[in-house]
């Protein structure tokens, strides 16, 4: 019982509500990022890895400090100040552990910080009512492994079309941003179709 | 002639959303409706003002090593005030905007601009670079939801423009929002280089 719903929340972050696609958010690095393939498939597994610690370090901090000192108003500054403490410990932690690792993540870590897909998986994780409800953690870390899937998925599609823009003849004016924001709403447009899925 | 000049270069030169190419998640998620790009105007520069404020006062205080913390801090308590307001006054904005009102923390702009400008100048002429890049910001997310609201609910300001015309709800969701904002690009780019021959 409790698998199926594991599952309609895991696909639901990657296909149908995809952050990037359909909710979007975190903007910014996908167009930042998506010029080489290489680069985008660090930056996806860099995200997917912070937004999953993010979101069960913030469901702890919710449950056993905002919520029995009701100071519930202050999550926003809580939240960023975890996901930032996060981004530099993981930093560091790459740095030593795995130096190789961190040359190939390196560079897209601080920039995770400002990623608004990572706040915004925390802040949903608490407005669904995860919370509350039994499993509340298994599906808090479901979501934010789906949500970091989802935006992969987006950043490697989008890296792949970019790449074959390089030689396409565009119009003059529309070469950079205006034609990757056109091709954003293609595939978003196309996303749309999971929409009609339903388990 | 300094002050017109550091005000006018947020609107045109230097926008953030049209040149920067930042903070382009509230940009493409709140401009549903031009009321909302207003209200979501309206508490970006709010915020952008506040912290450029307090940045630029503390700015001697600050190790530059912790900086960015220190920045994000201010700005998530700025954002903290926003959304109790919002929430007390206008309880149909804070819905509507949901979980955008949070995310204006990591809106790029804002640390960009405390990192940029304000932790270099004095208080008064920071207020006037927050003044215009706020609405710098704001004017592009008017234009883009006058064109998504019209086209996609067939409505202005909730009144309803041409009865029995069928809105494309494609304006209204994310496709819609992507690929406008390429085509106001496009234009952008267009009238630029227009303009450069000229000259």
């Amino acid at each position: 019982m409790e698998i199926k719903l594991f599952i309609t929340i895991l696909f639901s972050t990657i296909f149908i509500n995809n952050y990037v696609l359909s909710q979007t958010l975190g903007i910014c690095p996908f167009l930042g990022v998506s010029k080489k393939t290489d680069s985008a498939a660090g930056m996806g597994f860099a995200v997917i890895f912070v937004m999953t610690l993010a979101s069960v370090i913030t469901y702890f901090i919710y449950k056993y400090i905002l919520i029995p000192f009701s100071i519930t108003y202050l999550r926003t500054i809580a939240f960023i100040l975890v996901i930032a403490s996060i981004v530099q410990l993981v930093e560091m932690a790459i740095n030593k552990l795995s130096p190789s690792l961190y040359r190939a993540l390196g560079i897209f870590l601080p920039l995770i910080t400002t990623n608004c897909a990572v706040l915004g998986v925390a802040v949903l994780n608490v407005d669904s009512g995860f919370i509350t409800k039994e499993f509340g953690l298994l599906m808090t870390i479901v979501q934010g492994f789906g949500a970091g899937v989802g935006f992969l998925l987006a950043l490697m599609l989008m890296s792949g079309i970019r790449e074959r823009l390089e030689t396409a003849d565009i119009p003059f004016n529309l070469r950079g941003m205006p034609i990757s924001f056109i091709i954003a709403g293609l595939l978003s447009l196309a996303f749309l179709g999971f929409a009609g899925m339903s388990f | 002639m300094s002050i017109k000049k550091e005000f006018l270069k947020g609107l045109v030169e230097k926008n953030p959303v049209m040149v920067l190419g930042i903070g382009l998640c509230p940009a493409l998620a709140v401009t549903t409706s031009v009321s909302n790009a207003l209200w979501m105007m309206i508490a970006t520069t709010f915020v952008l003002t506040c912290s450029n404020v307090l940045v630029s006062l503390v700015k001697d205080y600050i190790p530059s090593h912790i900086r960015i913390p220190v920045f994000i801090t201010i700005i998530a308590a700025f954002v903290t005030v926003v959304e109790i307001t919002l929430k007390a006054y206008q309880p149909e904005v804070y819905t509507s905007l949901g979980i955008f009102i949070p995310l204006i923390v990591v809106n790029c702009i804002i640390l960009g601009r405390a990192e940029e400008f304000a932790s270099r100048n004095g208080v008064f002429i920071s207020i006037i670079d927050a003044l215009g890049m706020g609405i710098g910001f704001g004017l592009t997310l008017t234009i883009l939801a006058f064109f998504r609201e019209t086209l996609g609910a067939n409505k202005l300001f909730g009144y309803t423009l041409i009865p029995g015309f069928k809105p494309a709800g494609m304006m209204a969701i994310a496709p819609g929002a992507f690929i406008t904002l390429g085509l106001m690009l496009w234009a952008m780019n267009r009238i630029m280089v227009s303009r450069k021959h000229k000259k």
